[in-house]
């Protein structure tokens, strides 16, 4: 899963659509998720990336992740190709 | 050290929107009651758990008392025995000076048993038994009629108690100007029925009548509905004295005086729209002092408001079972305290706190209960800090039904505990177990 290449993704957590023209707020470990997708990480890598930036659970992050990704998709701020 | 770990979240701006469920309105959590950890508290005696500040229930009763007696010479407030009938909150309550009011056979032993003298206890309510009544005659109760039956069954019962006379008022109902107008209890006054009564009861030997009760409704949002009432009251206590030469002794107006929680559909929160005991004090006291009463007959004025008194002593702190993302994309978050003990919050929007720290970051979600029941929802949208699992909240303003009105449903009722003006915390009901349910049970022979 990929970020589409024409989101922009501001820091502090502000993401603009320019397809669309939607606009989104992010909080901290949605931006840190966000740029490592920009960064074209794997979703496995992102869950361990997670686990050594904060203090947290496999299972929470696993699950967190998810999450994520699938409120990403809804948006269609991501590509799967 | 790693920084705090937050749930990610994403959420849509929409700009120039309206949000229909208004902005957030937590920023601090709720780590602490009356000084005491909220953390300790569930770590010592679990979670669902119930609080209750003595300290909030004194000060809120002599504000309450002080709104009155600043304004009349005679006032006594009932405690509301179905608002909570803990026996640890009545005796602060009649430790403060409250009298009972009791609306069942049940709620009179309570009473009985919590020390209440037997002629400071108001015995309200459309069921009383004949054993009630008995014993209520006995103990120089204040007997207030609900309703002819009721009356005719007293007069029976009388007549088989030689030189005994039964202490009465009866409940009277009338249009305040609100609605919905409640008739169901007691007689109306604008028919003629609560005339009929006084004049049925003067005829009776061995009746006393003694005052006048009213209860126009609950949560009332106006105080001017009040002073209706008292002018209603007035005129009869006044066309009772005219007709008899005797004075009536105590005008009881009831409770219904609203808290501080915000009823559902309500477009401002409750704090901002209530009226306070100023309010009502002024609106009842200054009706009954100009209704024309020479100053040494005025009638003592009884008060028997509950949840305003006790609502925002009481709080429900829980745990956030789970969260979950609804079909449509919504954020459902499942915590521990369901409507099984939460009955309020069929009616109320509750105020919900965090009782940890958590970001600037705030989601929609809906609240839901633990129970596998449709029912079980505390509030379809509610804006909160990111929770996630094992967090703890603290629900606010639930001393009121809550605990008398609590269902053994699926689950078990939770501890309760009060917290003492020193900051003490005393156990005043113990969780439940499945003894205490199944105790109650009997299974046949043949099933066994």
């Amino acid at each position: 899963m990929k970020v589409r290449k024409n989101i922009a993704i501001s820091e502090n957590g502000f993401i603009f659509n320019p397809l669309t023209g939607d606009s989104f707020s992010v909080n901290e470990t949605g931006v840190f998720i966000l740029q490592k997708l920009k960064e074209e990480e794997s979703e496995a890598t992102i869950l361990q990336n997670l686990m050594d930036e904060y203090e947290l659970d496999a299972h929470t992050a696993e699950k967190d992740l998810n999450d994520f990704l699938s409120m990403l998709q809804n948006y269609q701020l991501t590509t799967n190709e | 050290m790693k920084p705090n770990y937050e749930s990610p979240i994403i959420k849509k701006l929409n700009a120039g929107m309206m949000n229909k469920f208004g902005s957030r309105t937590e920023y601090i959590p709720v780590k602490y009651i009356d000084n005491v950890a909220v953390a300790d508290l569930m770590d010592q005696y679990g979670s669902p758990l119930f609080v209750i500040s003595e300290k909030t229930i004194r000060q809120n009763y002599q504000k309450a008392v002080k709104a009155f007696k600043m304004r009349y010479p005679k006032v006594q407030f009932a405690w509301s025995y179905k608002t909570n009938y803990l026996d640890a909150v009545c005796q602060v309550f009649h430790q403060e000076g409250s009298w009972a009011e009791v609306v069942s056979g049940f709620e009179y032993q309570k009473a009985l048993r919590n020390g209440v003298p037997g002629n400071l206890i108001i015995f309200n309510g459309p069921d009383k038994s004949k054993e009630d009544l008995i014993l209520a005659i006995k103990n120089r109760s204040l007997i207030h009629i609900d309703h002819f039956d009721e009356l005719y069954m007293l007069i029976d019962i009388l007549e088989d108690m030689e030189e005994t006379k039964a202490r009465v008022a009866i409940r009277v109902n009338m249009d305040t100007g609100i609605y919905p107008q409640w008739d169901r209890f007691g007689f109306n006054y604008e028919n003629g029925q609560a005339w009929n009564a006084i004049m049925r009861i003067i005829a009776q030997e061995k009746l006393q009548f003694e005052g006048l009760h009213c209860h126009i409704g609950t949560y009332m949002l106006t105080a001017n509905a009040y002073a209706v009432a008292a002018q209603k009251m007035c005129e009869l206590a006044l066309s009772y004295s005219n007709t008899t030469g005797e004075n009536i002794k105590y005008i009881d107006m009831g409770g219904g005086f609203c808290s501080v929680n915000t009823l559902k559909g309500s477009y401002l929160q409750g704090a901002d729209i209530i009226p306070t005991f100023d309010d009502y004090a002024e609106a009842i006291t200054s009706t009954i002092l100009q209704s024309g009463f020479r100053p040494d007959t005025l009638p003592l004025l009884i008060l028997e408001t509950g949840r305003a008194l006790i609502d925002e002593a009481g709080y429900l702190l829980g745990t956030v079972l789970a969260t979950k993302r609804l079909a449509d994309g919504r954020r459902a978050t499942i915590v521990d305290t369901g409507v099984n003990i939460m009955f309020t919050s069929f009616w109320y929007n509750h105020r919900v706190s965090p009782a940890q720290d958590f970001s600037q970051h705030a989601e929609d979600t809906v609240l839901y209960g633990p129970l596998c029941m449709n029912i079980d929802s505390l509030r379809e949208s509610i804006t909160l800090p990111i929770l996630k699992k094992g967090d703890r909240i603290v629900i606010q303003d639930v001393g009121a039904y809550n605990m008398t009105q609590w269902m053994q449903f699926i689950t078990l009722r939770p501890n309760v505990v009060m917290i003492d003006t020193t900051g003490k915390v005393h156990l005043i009901r113990k969780q439940e177990t499945i003894d205490s349910i199944v105790n109650y049970e009997i299974v046949p022979e043949h099933l066994k």
